[in-house]
């Protein structure tokens, strides 16, 4: 069913799921929402399960014309938004009918949002996936990012009976000052003094700051005096922190799936999407935390989800 | 002939979702072949909580759910694994052939390998069509293959400026390796020809045609057959 066509596609808008996987070892990598927080807060929403395809917008959100009735929801970034000139809010389920326009501005605060539909956007599975992969042309929209006149479809979705909306506590804010937990390794034994200078400095996001990862720009990052500059080539997980030759970290995002520069830290699943919705500029501390801590996050933050899954289906 | 493999595997924590083994700190054949078994082992008996088993040139990256399994059950599981090893059949390496046409707009970079290496463009080719290459890893782009074992006479640096648009298929030389561009996409190998062959093709029902561990071997064909090739790919 035809339910969006595109007027203005925004900065960068996709189309992703959670991401294909089990094809990291033939150079797939795994790709996906961002932000997995606002994307399966977006979902359950408008009563999608969790991982269904929606919208990626990043920075400048769409214009779109709606083409059938549907129920809607953006969550993630701050971000205006009104539908045929009148503001509706995030984080909060909204009805649409045909020929009505859903304008999308740009973001306030954070960098990415989610755009979900009730029955999800309808794209060709590829290898497992909705997601789209720029990068390889491959999946969402053809391959490719969002454009003028593109015609979006969705899948057959049980209407809404009543309005869902996000407890207001548990919207994240996206402060320009981040503090993001990570785990040493896997080359953390390749560093000394670099670990210091990683754990107790302020970074700032450069303007390289896409789904392949986040250049950083602070203290230069050494390698311990006598290793090697580089390692045999091994596959990237996001969240990795590499140094390249520059001594300038990047945290590595979902699309990248080799690389020969250490890893000095990893940042923990849960702080990904605050990772996501820092825009160039804002400052990012990292705090050392042990895998055992790192897990019973993890296991909280699904706690969590449930509990809101529970929480919005009552309504 | 094993002395560059470890003697115990080394675990390394990649995050809360990730465990990386390493079975030696060089890029060697047994080295690959006991990161290859082992992969294959594993596959052959999925873990709970495992997600991705990823083989590279001297190591495996696990990726796990941390809230069904936890790293210090699978380090137990692979070691016990690893003191099997003996005991399991490992199927062989499979050796895929792919054909190439050499030189012209498909090798623009082929006179330059021949003339850095005192060779004719004839003797390139002959060397390049020689080796069974070992794939050592597949990552950068979907299907990329590294290749080890390029005869040492091709050895050649990458072009000091990248391409910023490498064509699909176009095989290449870097240094000690070889390659073969799978998609399109930016790179600075040396080019010295293209296969017509679709490395990568997500609608078909196996995308890819070899996998790490396996064996690849050029064969040098005509332009007639290349374009010949190429039509057959499209039916």
């Amino acid at each position: 069913m035809e339910v969006f066509s595109v007027l203005t596609p925004g900065g960068y808008t996709t189309i992703q799921d959670e991401g294909r996987f089990g094809y990291q070892q033939m150079g797939i990598p795994v790709s996906g929402a961002l932000d997995a927080f606002a994307f399966h807060c977006a979902n359950l929403l408008v009563s999608n399960t969790k991982n269904t395809a929606v919208m990626e917008i990043t920075v400048m959100g769409p214009r779109l014309e709606i083409m059938a009735a549907a129920d809607l929801a953006v969550a993630g970034a701050g971000i205006g938004m009104t539908l045929n000139a009148q503001p509706v809010e995030t984080w909060t389920s909204f009805s649409v009918k045909p020929g009505d326009v859903l304008d999308i501005q740009q973001v306030q605060s954070g960098c990415r949002a989610y755009l979900a539909v009730n029955g999800g956007i309808d794209v060709p599975e590829v290898m497992g996936s909705r997601s789209t992969y720029v990068g390889g042309n491959i999946g969402g929209y053809h391959g490719r990012l969002l454009k003028a006149g593109d015609v979006i479809n969705c899948g057959r979705g049980k209407r809404l009976s009543g309005r869902r909306k996000m407890p207001s506590d548990m919207i994240p804010a996206y402060p320009p000052e981040l503090l993001i937990r990570a785990i040493p390794g896997p080359q953390d034994d390749f560093f000394q003094e670099g670990l210091e200078v990683i754990f107790q400095s302020d970074f700032m996001v450069s303007t390289k700051a896409d789904r392949m990862g986040y250049r950083l720009q602070g203290p230069e990052v050494r390698l311990h005096k006598g290793m090697p500059k580089s390692i045999i080539s091994e596959p990237t997980m996001p969240g990795g922190v590499q140094i390249p030759a520059d001594e300038q970290p990047i945290i590595l995002f979902v699309e990248q799936t080799v690389g020969g520069y250490t890893k000095i830290v990893t940042v923990i699943s849960v702080d990904l999407s605050k990772v996501a919705q820092a825009t160039p500029g804002d400052t990012i501390r990292f705090e050392r935390v042990s895998l055992e801590t790192a897990h019973k996050l993890y296991q909280e933050q699904q706690k969590k989800m449930q509990r809101l899954e529970t929480k919005l289906s009552d309504a | 002939m094993q002395a560059d493999l470890f003697e115990k595997a080394r675990f390394r924590t990649a995050g809360d979702r990730g465990l990386l083994v390493e079975y030696g700190d060089v890029i060697d054949p047994d080295v690959n072949n006991k990161v290859r078994s082992m992969a294959i082992v594993m596959e052959d008996n999925p873990p709970q909580g495992v997600t991705e088993i990823i083989p590279t040139y001297r190591s495996l990256l696990i990726i796990y759910d941390p809230a069904i399994t936890h790293p210090a059950k699978l380090q137990n599981m692979l070691e016990t694994l690893e003191a099997r090893l003996g005991e399991i059949k490992i199927p062989p390496p499979r050796t895929v052939e792919i054909p190439v046409c050499y030189g012209g707009d498909f090798g623009p970079d082929i006179d330059k390998v021949a003339g850095q290496n005192n060779l004719t463009v004839a003797e390139v080719i002959k060397l390049h069509c020689e080796p069974q290459y070992l794939i050592y890893m597949v990552g950068f782009t979907p299907g990329f293959p590294f290749l080890g074992g390029l005869s040492e006479k091709l050895h050649t640096p990458r072009l000091e400026t990248p391409r910023t648009l490498v064509p699909e298929g176009s095989v290449g030389i870097a240094n000690n390796q070889t390659g073969i561009y799978p998609i399109a996409s930016p790179g600075g190998w040396q080019l010295i020809g293209r296969t017509p062959v679709k490395l990568f093709a997500p609608a078909r029902r196996n995308p890819f045609l070899y996998q790490a561990g396996d064996r690849i071997k050029f064969k040098a064909i005509s332009a007639e057959k290349y374009a010949r090739l190429v039509k057959e790919e499209a039916q």
